[in-house]
């Protein structure tokens, strides 16, 4: 197979996974999330060859944004389009975001970091996701915590937190939009 | 937490989702923000008392029909830069048609009149008020154009905030023909589409910094 079928056949089995989980197929999600944030890190890793260490946290923010705007993605499109599209936003902002950073700080104060890169650590965020989840509202932070960690159902979460169930699913993606926005402030 | 910890996260307990939320929001916000242009237009301005008489005129229709085609072909071009990676295709050429046709209409119509008559056929007797009231009555519409973008997921944030402005400028144009006196197809092609291109520029300045996700 040459290289164009085989990126033909791979947009094919992400695709079909993508649209099983939109559907609601939680593995077939699971699946494409997965393979999707392998794709994400060589993509990423390419394009910031000085700034290896915002690698995984590009990943991790990239994951949550193509998550929170699921909703946007039309079958009919390309699958590549939509998704380099939202991972060419968010490297764009984060250059950004740095660019604006280092004009308010003396860049030559990040000397004392030269050894402090390690490659071991690559795979690790530097942004800890589950300490931002925790500063949530409590109204956002009990929802995933009970659905997405614990895996507990939509009704059992609206149980034990006293909401109803459309509440229950509201907050949880409020509080992962709440969440992505936390990531980009801290960087 | 590692990557694939946040995989799991993600994926567990997701459940189905809506499919078609473009439609369904631009609806809703296009609703309200027409409705809130017409009340501001009934509030402060009013209908023009002559509205029987004037409907009987073909101009009329032309009047309406002009911003209406803009405001449909912008609507197509807002649809497709909320979502990442669509393609505007032909929308801008579509929302330059309408204008190209009625400069076209204009310049027949001063050409084919006496000079003395033609700067009062560009000014008309009410150009400030046209110039003021299409971008007043165009706040609701862009407020929620605006919401409607920000639900979903524009990434070219000017270009987008463009659109929203300039949907809501032609919105605002169709209604404010409900009240506007001129009858002349020059002053259209000046008053009304720079009426248009205020809101527009608007989005251009505020979409970077509202649309941001």
């Amino acid at each position: 197979m040459d290289n164009h079928g085989r990126t033909n056949a791979r947009e094919q089995e992400l695709r079909s996974r993508l649209v099983r989980g939109l559907a609601g197929d939680a593995a077939a999600y699971h699946a494409f999330l997965k393979d999707l944030s392998t794709h994400l890190r060589g993509f990423f890793r390419k394009r910031l060859s000085g700034l290896a260490d915002e690698v995984e946290d590009l990943v991790q923010e990239t994951l949550l944004a193509v998550h929170n705007q699921r909703h946007t993605y039309d079958p009919q499109q390309p699958l590549t389009a939509w998704v380099y599209a939202i991972a060419k936003y968010k490297l764009v902002d984060l250059l950004r975001r740095r660019a604006a950073h280092e004009r308010r700080n003396d860049p030559l104060d990040d000397e004392q970091d030269v050894l402090a890169h390690n490659d071991a650590e690559a795979a690790t965020a530097r942004v800890d996701l589950a300490k931002l989840l925790m500063r949530l509202p409590a109204r956002q932070r009990l929802p995933i915590v009970h659905m997405k960690l614990e895996g507990l159902s939509v009704v059992e979460t609206a149980r034990l937190t006293g909401m109803s169930e459309s509440a229950v699913k509201v907050n949880v993606h409020r509080g992962l939009k709440a969440l992505a926005a936390m990531i980009r402030i801290r960087q | 937490m590692k990557t694939d910890e946040l995989v799991t996260l993600l994926a567990t307990g997701g459940g189905a989702i809506e499919t078609n939320p473009v439609a369904r929001r631009y609806t809703l916000s296009l609703g309200w923000g027409a409705f809130g242009a017409t009340l501001l237009m009934a509030i402060l301005l009013g209908v023009r008392p002559d509205i029987d008489a004037a409907a009987r005129l073909p101009m009329f229709w032309i009047k309406l029909a002009f911003p209406a085609s803009v405001a449909a072909a912008t609507l197509v071009a807002a649809t497709r830069l909320s979502r990442p990676g669509a393609r505007l295709g032909g929308a801008s050429g579509a929302i330059v048609a309408p204008m190209l046709v009625i400069w076209l209409y204009a310049a027949w119509v001063l050409l084919g009149a006496p000079s003395a008559e033609r700067a009062e056929l560009v000014m008309g007797r009410t150009w400030k008020y046209c110039l003021l009231g299409i971008p007043t009555l165009a706040v609701p519409v862009f407020a929620a154009a605006l919401w409607a973008m920000k639900g979903l997921a524009p990434t070219r944030l000017a270009l987008a905030g463009a659109a929203a402005g300039l949907l809501a400028g032609a919105v605002a144009a169709l209604v404010y023909a409900l009240h506007c006196p001129e009858m002349e197809a020059p002053f259209l092609g000046v008053w009304y589409v720079a009426g248009m291109v205020i809101p527009a520029t608007a989005g251009v300045l505020l979409g970077p910094f509202v649309l941001r996700w």
